[in-house]
């Protein structure tokens, strides 16, 4: 089957609004008649249930919290861009469309990521008439601030919580669509299958999570905005119950998966500190503003520091490599993200890592907090301050400005971050890579939608920063409300979908199969010992930095795992009972056929491209010697999985990427 | 270090419940709270016995969801952290710790330490947001200028979680710590100001309704408040709900 992305045709600029006028509607008294099921209620499904029901159609949202505020988005700190333009720096549609592109290294969608930068002022306007309250100026105005990667302000921002009120936004909007009787809510539920019936999505198989009940619930479509896969890894920055279920049952009935192998991982996460670490913590990326990064130059001072022996602060600054500076002058600290990454990836590995697992270096504010100390005692006009009164001057403006970010890592390190050096170090964050949808973010199933994280098509092979909450309420509140119309135009007609057909039975008689498999299986090892063995797999060798013969390993690996796990996995409890281990099972139960696609995915891709890199695919000599090399010669598409069985048989389809409005250039910061 | 821990289990909401104690051993200091509880479930699922249930999630203090009662107090020992954050230096080798689910009757206990917190959901159905269309179509965000102190203390009342220790802490079971929190944030913006008494009127009437106490100022809550969420907000909701009476 050939892919569509049904991408309209003119020029860029008039895609949309063109498109916008030419679909069908649904007239405001045949909505009434029309269901859709939501399955997750995060930013993406909290907006597109809210704004459906707003539209008129009967919405049935899932979420597996006790309550749509939970959603991870929630955890989102830095803020989201807009192009606004408020702050005159020459921000504009067409440069928010540009650094989203060429930040994602020229692997996703153009007309998606226009659309995208062109509803990105829309969503301000609604939050703020929501009650968002977004940080302003003295003046009463929006306040903006400026993230990596771009060279404009125009990222909106409610303190270090941006993604918190953002979401408490959409739940209130939801809220009120619930009160009216709109949204009928499914709070601790999950998704655990599509049902289609003559080749549409027509309901899902959802498990109660309190009393195990599966249920059956019909609709003339279905939208999945069920969010990201990061927690394959085990370790990651997402919430622990972040799962790919809702992707992948509708993966397994029909709709491709693409690019699961993007991944962004974070440069600036705290350190593991043992192996009964259950997640990991991020600090925004703000805090390279400020920070220098280093590790020692010389092996035994590092070797000093992990016994203990010495003190970072020990160390003077010719002892100390400041390899970003070193490696990238022009853009020092702040290159982007994959690049702060695997740099530090590769001082560890070369055994510079400075804490007691290796896998940590030094963030240091000493330089930030003199050199602002200095400058207040000028405006103070303090004369010959003593260097005390200088650090103390200086801690203070860090403070103002990271003050919660500092007090978050002494909790968690019990190590003051003023007096010696942040210890970070990269970790996975985001998933990029999701179900396949077309314009009108359809998958491949008719009538089966997925909007937000758990699609693929807006961020390329690498996220900017600001961007993920962007995508998640353009695609929920302004660009889903109005392409399901298109398609619902034609089910003025159908009337209530029955769930008493062959498909609905067979479909929750699977489930029921799967669930009584795990109560019933008398194993020997729990759910996490199988998810920590993949995760371990799962970033030796198919992280930051990858090659062949290391995927080929991981695929074998993580197949020898799931058998095991179907072997051995032990699941106490009932199925008719709240049962975290049973839903933690079947999540894992998913992770392990995801992760083995997500292998074999990285495995096809012989370039180097975004967070990835491909050890066979470095630029070999010239001023870029060392760095990610990209082929956009033969790698310019988006993989598109079709399920066949087993994920080593998954099918690859290509949606060849068309530039017509950027030049594909390298990247570079040196 | 080690430790006894002293659980409530409750096999569902219709089962009485009771207290078991609980050995766990090599625990790091470096450990969160949640981390041990992690220990002590691989343990219990190892030995073919069911784990204890609780609510967890983000593990980053945002996501609300933990909710444990230890040695008396919402969230444990440390003072403005979620359990998620409350790390085991804050124990010693040796002690014994208490772990109950939140209690109050507006939180019926759904397993061993989950508790149903949907009456707060009910309340905000009741009026927690402003009447606004979803459509794309409002006027410029700049075209309401709002002053940044006003702003500031909207987000400060906004920044509550929803986490419930307010009325876990309360001796009256009161959510008026939270009720205000919402409250305030629309009662100091203008976009909120148009329904802003029948706001008030119906999600006080919905927090009675569901069995939730009064506040006799004591301040346990805002102690006990992992995100610092002040008094003055009930203060001002208290305002706000006499300006709707007269």
């Amino acid at each position: 089957m050939a892919l569509d992305s049904k991408v309209p045709k003119g020029p860029i600029k008039d895609k949309w609004t063109d498109y916008k006028n030419h679909i069908d509607l649904v007239n405001p008294a045949n909505k009434r008649h029309i269901d859709v099921i939501v399955v997750g209620t995060g930013l993406a499904g909290g907006s597109a249930s809210a704004t459906l029901a707003e539209l008129g159609y009967n919405v049935k949202a899932f979420a597996y919290q006790d309550s749509p505020r939970r959603a991870h988005s929630i955890a989102a700190q830095g803020g989201i861009n807009a192009a606004k333009n408020y702050q005159g720096d020459g921000d504009s549609t067409y440069r928010l469309f540009y650094d989203t592109v060429k930040g994602g290294d020229y692997r996703s969608r153009e007309a998606n990521v226009y659309r995208l930068a062109e509803v990105s002022a829309n969503i301000i306007d609604q939050c703020v008439a929501q009650g968002v309250p977004f940080a302003r100026d003295y003046g009463g105005l929006l306040d903006n601030r400026s993230f990596g990667g771009v060279l404009v302000s125009r990222t909106f921002y409610a303190k270090g919580q941006t993604g918190q009120q953002l979401l408490l936004g959409a739940y209130s909007a939801m809220n009120r669509q619930i009160a009216r009787g709109k949204i009928e809510m499914f709070n601790r539920h999950e998704m655990l299958d599509v049902v289609v019936v003559d080749g549409k999505a027509r309901g899902i198989i959802a498990r109660n999570l309190i009393t195990g009940e599966i249920e059956r619930h019909s609709a003339h479509a279905v939208v999945i905005a069920s969010g990201g896969y990061g927690n394959v890894y085990f370790l990651s920055t997402n919430a622990m119950g972040s799962n790919v279920t809702a992707g992948w049952k509708i993966h397994k009935k029909g709709a491709h998966f693409a690019n699961p192998c993007y991944t962004q991982i974070h440069p600036t996460c705290i350190p593991r500190s043992g192996d009964y670490q259950s997640k990991l913590t991020l600090m925004s990326e703000s805090l390279r503003n400020d920070g220098r990064i280093w590790v020692p130059k010389k092996m035994e001072d590092v070797m000093a520091i992990r016994e203990g022996r010495k003190k970072p602060t020990d160390l003077s600054e010719e002892e100390r490599d400041y390899y970003l500076e070193r490696r990238y002058p022009a853009f020092g600290n702040l290159v982007p993200r994959d690049v702060a990454s695997r740099a530090a990836k590769e001082r560890c590995d070369a055994g510079f890592g400075v804490n007691t697992t290796g896998e940590a270096v030094y963030l240091d504010f000493k330089s930030a907090i003199t050199r602002y100390g200095i400058e207040q005692a000028k405006i103070h006009n303090i004369k010959n301050p003593s260097d005390a009164k200088i650090y103390e001057l200086g801690q203070a403006i860090v403070e103002a400005k990271y003050g919660n970010l500092f007090q978050m890592y002494e909790k968690i390190v019990d190590q003051d971050p003023y007096k010696t050096p942040m210890m970070i170090y990269p970790a996975v964050h985001y998933t990029m890579g999701g179900v396949w949808v077309d314009y009108n973010l359809m998958t491949t199933i008719p009538g089966c939608y997925c909007i937000g994280e758990a699609n693929f098509s807006d961020h390329g092979a690498n996220r900017l920063g600001a961007s993920a909450l962007m995508q998640g309420l353009a695609d929920g509140y302004f660009v889903l409300p109005y392409t399901i119309g298109d398609y619902l135009s034609g089910d003025i007609r159908t009337g209530k979908i029955s769930t008493d057909t062959p498909e609905f039975e067979a479909a929750e008689k699977e489930v029921s199969e799967r669930i009584n498999f795990f109560v019933n299986n008398k194993g020997t090892k729990s759910v996490d010992y199988f998810h920590k063995k993949l995760g371990k797999v799962m970033w030796d060798k198919a992280g930051m930095s990858r090659n062949a013969t290391g995927l080929k390993e991981a695929m074998a690996e993580i197949k020898a795992i799931r058998e095991e796990f179907w072997k051995e996995v032990s699941v106490p409890g009932t199925a008719n009972e709240m049962n975290p281990e049973l839903e933690k099972a079947g999540r894992v139960a998913d992770f392990l056929e995801l992760g083995e696609l997500f292998a074999k995915d990285a495995l096809m891709r012989e370039e180097s491209c975004g967070g990835h890199f491909r050890e066979e695919s470095a630029e070999l000599d010239g001023p870029q010697k060392g760095e990610a090399k990209r082929n956009d010669e033969d790698f310019a598409f988006v993989a598109a999985w079709e399920y066949k069985g087993e994920p080593a048989d998954a099918v690859l389809h290509k949606e060849e990427l068309e530039f017509n409005d950027i030049e594909l250039k390298q990247r570079s910061y040196k | 270090m080690n430790l006894t821990l002293k659980i409530w289990r409750q096999k569902d909401a219709s089962s009485k419940g009771q207290m078991v104690d609980y050995k766990v051993t090599e625990i790091s200091e470096h450990m969160s709270f949640l981390e041990m509880m992690d220990v002590l479930n691989e343990q219990l699922v190892n030995s073919g016995e069911e784990p204890v249930a609780f609510d967890h999630d983000c593990r980053e203090g945002i996501c609300g969801m933990c909710s444990m009662y230890i040695n008396g107090e919402a969230h444990g020992p440390d003072r403005g952290v979620t359990t998620c954050q409350l790390h085991m230096r804050m124990f010693k080798d040796g002690d014994t710790i208490t772990i109950e689910p939140f209690r109050a009757a507006a939180f019926p206990v759904l397993k061993d330490l989950v508790v149903d917190r949907s009456s707060f959901d009910r309340i905000q159905h009741a009026g927690g947001y402003i009447s606004v269309n979803t459509s794309g179509n409002t006027q410029d965000a700049n075209s309401i200028p709002i002053s940044k102190h006003a702003a500031d203390e909207a987000m400060d009342a906004a920044t509550c979680i929803g986490c419930g220790a307010c009325v876990a802490t309360c001796k009256n079971s009161s959510a008026m710590l939270f009720v205000g929190a919402k409250v305030s944030q629309y009662a100091l913006l203008p976009q909120g100001q148009v329904e802003a008494a029948d706001r008030v009127r119906n999600m006080v009437a919905q927090m009675d309704l569901e069995g939730f106490g009064n506040c006799t100022n004591t301040g346990a809550c805002e102690v006990e408040c992992p995100k610092g969420i002040s008094l003055e907000n009930i203060a001002r909701m208290n305002r706000e709900l006499m300006k709707a009476s007269v």
